[in-house]
């Protein structure tokens, strides 16, 4: 479904910065109906990684296959009509603050210019599938943020794409509502048979929901597999470390149990 | 002397309203595209062109830095060739216009640049065109700031109205100049200036009220 090969990005000397190369040399299969995880730190490049995918980022070098097409050769023109195949979640929600609900997952589709009707008819099946029917008309300013999630979710679903970028969505949320994410993502897979992209710097999200998982670190993918191969026997340092990351949060978390149910009570 | 007063007075307010609801429209067509364009320029923004803003910029800047007495006076010529004459309410019109062009365009860039750059992001992700990222995601979000913006124009406007009072045009500056000041009437320069405490108030009021009305961020 999605090939990317050798890809490489430099980011341009400016006032200020240094030439700093994010992408150095990255090869990432993907599989249709398949979740991969890539998790690392901050400034492994994953983030970059994600948006050479739909070409928020141009590679500087290196080729993005995503259904056949090499995308990095499409025109300005065509370029929003291939990232319509693709829905994208973030972590910060990037919802509009001036539409409802309903108005934001309409968006793409008005985007597409669809008519009223159409975009009523992809609209009201999403609304109960992300568990939102009462919040129709409501505005982000008025929804927790699981809620607001789950609005980008459903935003991102609304143009029926074949690929499900997640970049972070779950950084911004608390465990409680990171879980009931993660299922709803993972129910949506199953269901839809989307190909998903999950970028996390989090283990907990890559073994709740992920296939496989590719590990960053410096720009480049330092080890790779299925899920379950890569806990029980993790090769590099940094997968290491960021399984030792887990075994630490998970016990913080513990003790902060109590704490966090009292904010569960108010989400969705 | 209520009865006589009052003709005069109601028919000044009538013009310094006519002359800065023309400004703000005509001023509104051109400063808006202006100010997006400012906006959205830059390195690596929405519509690069770095000329655009090497050019317009200090345009912009150059426009806003001469005190509106003197524009209105320097721009005679001008005003001349478009209108006909430079004396009177619809001669006034162009150097208020020529006066809030820049004006607009800072507070809609302004405004504009105050939108999450996430939210461009997330259009495009979902196929937005340019265009587009600016009509259905920028101007909306930006919206409640524009309309702020638009009523602080307004404003700025009615005290330049007064202004152009001076150089020949109606309204309520030169009824205050012409009846209050050189014909010593206290009476009508009290009214005057009453007046426009009173439709200041009112334009800022309604402003404040759209803008509440347009701003979904905090309900």
């Amino acid at each position: 479904m999605i090939r990317l090969s050798n890809v490489q990005k430099t980011y341009a000397a400016r006032r200020g910065s240094e030439e700093h190369t994010a992408l150095r040399g990255i090869d990432l299969d993907i599989a249709a109906g398949e979740i991969v995880g890539v998790i690392g730190r901050s400034g492994a490049g994953k983030s970059t990684l994600i948006r050479c995918i739909n070409l928020l980022e141009t590679p500087t070098s290196g080729s993005v296959v995503v259904d056949g097409t090499d995308v990095t050769k499409l025109s300005k023109r065509d370029l929003p009509l291939f990232r319509r195949q693709l829905g994208m979640v973030f972590q910060h929600f990037n919802l509009l603050s001036s539409r409802t609900v309903y108005d934001n997952i309409a968006l793409p589709l008005e985007l597409a210019g669809a008519s009223k009707a159409e975009i009523a008819e992809a609209v009201n099946p999403l609304l109960p599938l992300v568990g939102l029917e009462e919040k129709r008309d409501r505005y982000p300013a008025e929804l927790s943020g699981g809620q607001k999630q789950r609005v980008g979710i459903a935003r991102a679903l609304s143009s029926s794409p074949k690929v499900l970028l997640c970049d972070e969505v779950t950084s911004a949320l608390d465990p409680e509502t990171t879980r009931q994410i993660l299922n709803l993502l993972k129910d949506i897979n199953k269901r839809l048979g989307l190909t998903m992209v999950v970028i996390t710097h989090e283990m907990a999200v890559v073994k709740a929901l992920c296939d496989r998982v590719a590990v960053m670190d410096g720009g480049v993918i330092v080890e790779e597999g299925l899920v379950d191969g890569i806990f029980a026997n993790p090769v590099h340092d940094t997968t290491k470390s960021l399984l030792a990351d887990e075994f630490v949060e998970f016990r913080a978390g513990q003790s902060s149990n109590q704490s966090s149910d009292q904010s569960n009570g108010q989400e969705d | 002397m209520f009865s006589t007063l009052a003709p005069i007075l109601l028919q000044a307010t009538g013009e310094t309203l006519y002359m800065v609801a023309a400004a703000l429209t005509l001023g509104t067509s051109m400063g808006l595209p202006l100010g997006v364009l400012l906006a959205t320029s830059g390195r690596g923004e929405l519509f690069e062109a770095l000329w655009f803003q090497r050019i317009f910029g200090p345009i912009v800047n150059a426009t806003r830095s001469v005190p509106f007495i003197i524009l209105a006076v320097a721009i005679i010529p001008f005003t001349r060739l478009i209108v006909g004459t430079s004396i009177g309410t619809s001669a006034a019109i162009v150097p208020l216009t020529v006066a809030a062009i820049p004006f607009i365009a800072r507070i809609i860039e302004g405004a504009i640049r105050e939108v999450d750059s996430g939210l461009i992001e997330a259009a495009q992700a979902m196929g937005a065109r340019p265009v587009q990222v600016v009509t259905k995601v920028l101007l909306p979000e930006a919206l409640p700031g524009i309309i702020h913006g638009l009523t602080l124009t307004a404003v700025t406007l009615i005290g330049y109205s007064a202004m152009v009072g001076a150089v020949g045009a109606g309204g309520l500056g030169d009824l205050g100049i012409r009846y209050g000041y050189q014909r010593f009437r206290p009476d009508v320069m009290a009214a005057v200036v009453i007046t426009l405490i009173v439709v200041v108030q009112a334009v800022q009021s309604s402003g404040d009220w759209m803008a509440r009305k347009a701003d979904k961020r905090n309900i």
